[in-house]
């Protein structure tokens, strides 16, 4: 009975989706197989000034998109080799015969131009079975802005053909970590989702913890050691102008911003009590939001502002609680086995993911916002901290490995896994790094 | 299994007690101590030799350890803090930090709250013992500054820790 009801819910989702568009990929089940697109080389046109550079920049900028669909685990981008028509005419009108012999279901082309220091691409999504065009877009920008145009595209792709919105137009902000482990230096470092563009915010003279990104993605919170008093700070990417959150008498850590910018909620300790707290910028005016003798930290919001879930030990151990915005109503919502810690609350508001600790293990998992449904999508040695991308489909994370007696062996990466706990990905950066926090769309 | 576990312990304390009594006359360790060996330096989770202790002043240690996710103090612990607390009252010109340490298997946040629950335990033991709370001051590093950078039960029982440093 289980089974025919199962059933008859998939052929609903399956008819009603259907109708949506010719392809699609269904997300929400792990994809084993993923769709076959071929992404044609951009097409440069011959009367570009310096032709030479950017004939690759067109090549580039497909092969950004290729490796941002494979890594999505949703797409199989096939390779070039095969490809027998010539990106120009492709772009114009694509022999579909070839392209469906090559088992490609979707097509993207594009063709760019640059002009008085300005750079146009044009690009379009075809349906090879259904032999049609299904989107056509253009941008125009500064040339310097070719990654971007290239993450821009690829959001635009995943869109069309999975119906939700995308996330490759994004940065990561994270922790850059070197040296040994008990002297590690730790800096604020920014990148672009697929690791490119890496940019250090601080120097590294003191240690910093923990950054996240305001909603518009302008500004940083962060901990940082600053002449050893470790305080919440608060930085502009853009002007670098950083300043202390608030003057708290004591330590402040664990920093986020509300869902509309204008508050950081943060634990601050005092007398070896953690308690929660809020600091409106604009306003200054402080607000205590848990009192509690016990732990509480790691806050963070709903999207829509109204609850906050957090860390605290008051059962006697880690767990996580919610309650409403004002600290009113905290219940605890993990009852399963092991501890539990940094819970974050999805962007769709539908689930938190967190991370919990059981016989000696580490996971990565999702809840319901009632507790209810946990999934575990990955176990390791160490892991932690999860933060969701802005469509709420895939979390970042970081991971330690175990070291030798010496501190040997000793590494901090970033790595990224889909919701359904598939498509685990090591996400490459320059140094170690720890402490990821994933942007919001940079393009709205 | 476990009778198999059983049996060899038995069996490492037997061989132990021979290899002990064959040179009683020198050895004053216990039979305990040398069949845990490394292990022997933890007792219930809390690291309690001194390889390790650094120090304030002459038979004065600068650390105590904790348990797993605790910060209350053992009789050890309480004991090198009544020497510290006796060093201060002597020497009332010198301020100290308390720094507050965790070991690496806990989540970085709650690690800093941690730390610093544990600084705080210390100083205020310090407190009952006649020493100004103006002339303690407490930090938490959280799992950031680990001691020794193993990741094995003696390295995490070391880390978790607190030291107590001069501020001046």
């Amino acid at each position: 009975m289980k089974n025919i009801l199962l059933l008859i819910f998939l052929l609903v989702v399956f008819f009603a989706k259907s109708s949506f568009a010719l392809i699609e990929i269904d997300i929400t089940r792990g994809n084993l197989n993923p769709l076959p697109v071929a992404v044609s080389p951009l097409y440069v046109e011959s009367k570009s000034s310096e032709a030479l550079k950017e004939l690759e920049v067109g090549s580039e900028i497909s092969k950004i998109i290729e490796t941002n669909l494979l890594r999505s685990g949703l797409f199989n981008p096939l390779e070039k080799d095969s490809f027998v028509q010539k990106p120009d005419i492709a772009h114009l009108k694509p022999r579909f015969e070839d392209w469906k012999l090559i088992k490609a279901q979707a097509l993207i082309t594009g063709k760019i131009n640059i002009t008085d220091d300005k750079l146009r691409v044009e690009f379009r999504i075809w349906d090879v079975l259904a032999a049609k065009e299904i989107m056509a877009l253009a941008f125009t920008t500064v040339p310097d802005n070719w990654r971007r145009i290239a993450h821009i595209i690829t959001d635009k792709v995943y869109e069309r053909l999975t119906g939700e919105e995308g996330y490759f137009d994004t940065r990561i902000i994270y922790i850059a970590e070197e040296g040994p482990k008990n002297r590690r230096i730790k800096k604020l470092a920014i990148m672009d989702q697929d690791g490119a563009n890496t940019k250090y915010l601080t120097l590294g003279n003191e240690l910093v913890l923990t950054p996240r990104f305001n909603p518009t993605n302008q500004m940083v919170t962060y901990m940082s050691y600053f002449r050893n008093l470790p305080r919440v700070y608060l930085l502009d990417i853009e002007t670098g102008v950083q300043e202390v959150v608030g003057e708290f008498p004591g330590m402040t850590f664990a920093p986020r911003f509300s869902p509309d910018g204008k508050k950081i909620i943060m634990s601050f300790a005092k007398d070896g009590n953690s308690d929660i707290y809020t600091m409106n910028l604009e306003t200054k005016i402080v607000e205590k939001i848990t009192e509690h003798p016990a732990i509480d930290t790691s806050p963070s919001y709903s999207p829509n502002g109204k609850y906050i879930c957090f860390n605290s030990d008051r059962s006697g151990y880690q767990q996580i609680y919610i309650m409403r915005s004002d600290g009113s109503n905290a219940k605890r919502i993990t009852f399963g086995q092991g501890i539990y810690g940094t819970p974050v609350w999805s962007p769709r508001g539908d689930l938190i993911a967190f991370t919990k600790m059981y016989k000696g293990k580490f996971y990565i998992g999702v809840m319901r916002t009632d507790g209810s449904g946990e999934r575990l999508l990955t176990e390791n040695y160490y892991q932690e901290a999860p933060s969701w991308s802005p469509n709420g489909r895939v979390l970042i994370f970081y991971r330690e490995t175990k070291s030798g007696s010496q501190g040997e062996g000793f590494s901090a990466t970033l790595w990224s896994i889909d919701l359904t706990g598939y498509n685990e990905r090591l996400i490459e950066t320059l140094t170690d790094a720890s402490d990821p926090s994933w942007s919001s769309l940079l393009l709205k | 299994m476990v009778l198999r576990n059983s049996i060899r312990s038995v069996l490492l304390v037997i061989m132990a007690t021979i290899i002990l009594s064959a040179c009683a006359t020198k050895t004053t360790k216990k039979v305990g101590d040398y069949k845990k060996s490394k292990v022997s330096q933890i007792s219930g989770d809390t690291y309690v030799a001194e390889e390790t202790v650094k120090f304030l002043a002459t038979g004065v240690p600068d650390r105590v350890f904790f348990a797993t996710n605790k910060s209350i103090l053992t009789t050890a612990s309480r004991d090198t803090l009544r020497k510290q607390a006796a060093w201060l009252r002597e020497n009332k010109n010198i301020n100290v930090t308390v720094e507050g340490h965790c070991d690496e298997r806990g989540t970085r946040e709650y690690n800093l709250a941690l730390g610093e629950r544990r600084a705080n335990a210390v100083k205020d033991y310090l407190m009952t013992y006649g020493i100004s709370g103006n002339r303690i001051a407490t930090i938490s590093y959280g799992k950031e500054r680990p001691v020794n950078t193993g990741s094995d039960t003696l390295a995490w029982s070391q880390n978790r820790r607190s030291v107590t440093v001069k501020a001046n």
